[in-house]
């Protein structure tokens, strides 16, 4: 499919893309800087046969790297992947897998609370009012997600409540194919939410993954209570794949009209790819676009990682992370999707239909909180 | 190409998300069929009770005849489907196209499915011990016992409102087992396999055509997930699958888990010299439906003459070549699955390099046979000098048998788990281990083909212990109103 920008868009996205080959050139110069550079990098560039001090002058230049290898994330030290400019600053380590073996780290100082302060513009304020308070229904422990929608949430005012949740045990327990222990583990999780909502906290929004929407909404429902009901008018949902019949499903039969959900798509490594909420208009469509120039998503031919597929062609999820505290160049997701053109909101590539890549579908264990 | 939606209590719904059911030779998209998603099917659920309150206004010999009427539809009527219609014919051919069973056989699974819906009362009688049926729709009775004869009460208490089934793709006759739900005033919900979403569309329509309530059946295409949502929200259901699903749902009181089934004969001593007499019956054990379904046979074994056993069955079932589905005469359904039928070829290869294994079928040509989008696997028959060899109790999905050596005294304990067992003997020893051996579901003493099953006896459990529990009620007659 070819698909054209409007000549009215045209200026934005050149724009966009000349900020974001700005931004390449500042944060390689940033993380290679021989005295107060990122260790790993620094290590990493006596094995190449370019200096990327000089070779790299824009983003397309980043292809010198080739792919990265999301196992270099695993074990320490970890502040081999923080500039040294940066050492001694208060350092959080987040962790993501780890079910089995040493999971990936991704180590941050203000990293998350700038994504989600930048997440955050987008959420409308009717349906996410300032000075809510939140009820953060995901995995707890080790991760970005929990403390990230925390401080969301305080930026905009409130005060979040968190539940107890692992990840970890739930993924044993589909391997294990203990499923009634995972449906306990399940409700034991929608317990304390239930506990949370009964306890007069005012919570109008939250974030949760589908799985546990649909878990909530249908105890809420059994108890003759709904998600609007209950005072909720705004969901940030993630954390898990969502499908257009799944939001769909979502809005015409848990969430009723007066419900806002936000779909996001994103990982430890990079910030949080925002979409407006799917309708049906636009057939339930979720097109994510990330949060540019400080990560980047790209489609990319499943066989040729270096070729952007056509917009509307299916591809691979090509993540790249560009911030101060992390460089994360050219890192292949375990997700495909289709490639979506610039909008006035976000003048750059985004991507819909996110699923897992079907090379690895067989094999990866999916929403599973 | 018919789009086929999801069925929300007979209310039909179309998703977003739809699959293609493709044929297996052409290539041609026959159908889409719309995927649900797990948080439907847990929702759904909210009515669940509903579809046995709404059969229960219906009697239970109302119903008998409400599906005997459907068996004949079925067999016999254009019935709708999706958005188009669908012929007897059109449904053997779309069966055959998807799952790679040639049509006669789905044409021959047809038949068993009507003739049960057509016995079905004998059937119910059967499975309840000659209940009265409507206990089970007033969830007691009153029975004579004892002498003189007094009244007793007696009480079966329906365990769930609808069972849940996770149907398999590649075994159409497993159908018949779910058939007898709907007359117990049990709802159904089906999650069809992926390739075969043709009969419990087509027989949903035909109750439906026959005057069974739509909201007694809802049916949710879909992938894992879905499945997983069926088992997690009926509280009784069935599930089809290999090995792992069964161990995975050992032991679990809500769900009943249909694996291979290691079916085998066993020749004793005193026949075994006279297995000529015997190689009929088992060619057919191991060939009928390809090979495919639980009740064929995948083990014989027998103290000594296993060689010349083996031999024999292989000389007879050997030659038997793929041919077109449409062939009447075609025997071996097509792998429609890429690699599954390379994979078990490879695995069979691997096993027979052990000592003492040894293919008696290697001689009628090559085991795998690749076609442009399908492949087959020719008959096999391996004979192993004793049980040790690994391949000794495999089973595949395909005209597959060991013919094992093994001493008469340590067969029952050593053929492990097994579906139906046909013991060829007239050993009074042997017939009472057979017999007491627990790890033997279906047991036929004498020269009978695994694959012949007596419908008015029960199948791995009975359906009507599974759905219905006897328990303790009394009452006051002076009290009582339901």
């Amino acid at each position: 499919m070819s698909t054209t920008i409007p000549a009215s868009l045209e200026a934005k996205v050149k724009e966009a893309r000349e900020k974001l080959d700005q931004h390449v050139r500042e944060i390689v110069a940033w993380h290679f800087d021989p005295e107060k550079g990122t260790p790993f990098w620094l290590e990493k560039a006596k094995t190449f046969d370019f200096d990327p001090l000089k070779d790299v002058k824009g983003f397309d230049d980043l292809k010198k790297f080739g792919l990265f290898e999301d196992d270099w994330l695993r074990g320490g030290p970890v502040r081999r992947w923080l500039p040294k400019a940066l050492h001694d600053k208060p350092i959080y380590v987040f962790e993501t897998g780890g079910t089995t073996g040493i999971p990936k780290s991704r180590v941050v100082v203000d990293d998350f609370r700038i994504d989600y302060e930048m997440f955050s513009e987008t959420l409308p304020e009717k349906y996410f009012p300032k000075g809510a308070n939140w009820l953060m229904l995901g995995p707890s422990g080790p991760r970005r997600l929990r403390l990230a929608v925390e401080h969301l949430c305080q930026t905009r005012g409130g005060i979040c409540f968190c539940v107890d949740l692992d990840p970890r045990w739930v993924v044993k327990l589909i391997k294990k194919g203990w499923m009634e222990h995972l449906k306990a583990y399940q409700d034991h999780v929608i317990d304390q939410a239930m506990t949370i909502l009964s306890a007069k906290h005012d919570i109008k929004c939250m974030f949760t993954t589908p799985k546990l929407l649909d878990a909530l909404a249908n105890r809420l429902e059994r108890e003759g209570s709904s998600i609007a009901k209950q005072g909720i008018t705004g969901i940030f949902c993630g954390g898990t794949e969502m499908t257009s019949q799944w939001i769909r499903f979502a809005i015409e039969e848990l969430l009723g009209p007066d419900v806002y959900i936000a779909p996001t798509y994103g990982n430890t490594l990079m910030g949080l790819a925002a979409a407006d909420m799917p309708t049906a208009e636009n057939n339930y469509k979720i097109t994510y676009y990330a949060p540019q120039p400080r990560a980047v998503v790209q489609v990319v031919d499943f066989d040729d990682p270096d070729k952007v597929v056509d917009y509307g062609q299916s591809g691979r999820v090509m993540l790249t992370t560009l911030t101060k505290e992390l460089f994360i160049p050219r890192f292949q997701e375990r997700d495909e999707g289709e490639r979506e053109p610039p909008c006035e909101k976000y003048p750059w590539d985004g991507v819909s239909g996110v699923r897992p890549f079907h090379g690895f579908a067989a094999t990866t264990t999916v929403g599973v909180y | 190409m018919i789009t086929i939606p999801v069925l929300r209590w007979g209310e039909p719904y179309k998703s977003m998300d739809v699959d293609k059911v493709v044929h297996f030779a052409t290539g041609e998209v026959l159908a889409e069929t719309g995927r649900a998603n797990s948080g439907l099917v847990e929702r759904d659920m909210r009515h669940a009770q509903r579809a046995r309150d709404i059969l229960r206004e219906i009697p239970i010999p109302e119903l008998i005849k409400m599906v005997k009427k459907a068996g004949e539809l079925y067999a016999q009527a254009e019935l709708p489907l999706g958005d188009g219609t669908q012929t007897p014919k059109e449904f053997a051919r779309m069966q055959s196209a998807t799952t790679g069973l040639p049509e006669h056989m789905c044409e021959f699974n047809m038949k068993k499915n009507q003739f049960v819906l057509d016995n079905m009362e004998r059937i119910l009688d059967s499975l309840t011990r000659g209940l009265d049926l409507e206990i089970l729709s007033r969830g007691y009775g009153i029975e004579k016992r004892g002498h003189p004869p007094e009244d007793v009460p007696v009480s079966f208490q329906a365990q769930t409102p609808v069972l849940g089934m996770v149907l398999p793709s590649n075994s159409p006759g497993v159908h018949t087992l779910w058939l007898p739900i709907i007359p117990m005033q049990i709802g159904l919900v089906l999650k069809p396999g992926p390739q075969e979403p043709w009969t419990p569309y087509r027989m949903t329509q035909a109750f439906y055509e026959a005057g069974i309530p739509k909201q007694a059946i809802a049916i949710y295409p879909g992938l894992g997930d879905v499945g997983a949502a069926v088992l997690n929200s009926c509280p009784r259901s069935l599930i089809f699958g290999g090995t792992a699903t069964v161990e995975q749902y050992k032991g679990n009181p809500r769900v009943q888990a249909h694996g291979p089934g290691f079916s085998k004969i066993l020749i004793g001593d005193d026949q075994v010299d006279h297995w000529e007499k015997y190689v009929d019956i088992i060619a057919d054990s191991v060939l009928l439906n390809s090979g495919r379904g639980c009740i064929n046979c995948s083990g014989i074994w027998m103290s000594r003459n296993g060689r010349k056993l083996a031999e024999a069955v292989a000389e007879k079932i050997g030659p038997v070549e793929p041919l077109p589905p449409e062939d009447p005469k075609a025997a071996l359904a097509a792998f429609t699955v890429p690699g599954m039928a390379d994979n078990i070829s490879k695995a069979i290869d691997d096993d027979l390099k052990e000592n003492g294994v040894h293919d008696m079928t290697a001689r009628f040509g090559n085991r795998l046979v690749k076609k442009e989008r399908c492949d087959y696997l020719r008959p096999t028959v391996i004979y192993c000098e004793s049980p040790e060899p690994a391949i000794a109790k495999k089973e595949y999905m395909f005209p597959f048998c060991t013919v094992v050596e093994c001493p008469q005294e340590q067969m029952i304990e050593r053929i492990g788990p097994t579906l139906v067992c046909t013991l060829i003997s007239e050993d009074k020893k042997l017939q009472r281990a057979a017999a007491d051996a627990t790890h033997i579901d279906r047991l036929n003493i004498g020269p009978i083909p695994t694959i012949q099953l007596n419908w008015l006896q029960p199948h791995e459990g009975n359906i009507v212990d599974f759905l219905f529990r006897a328990r303790a009620f009394q009452f006051d007659k002076n009290m009582i109103k339901i």
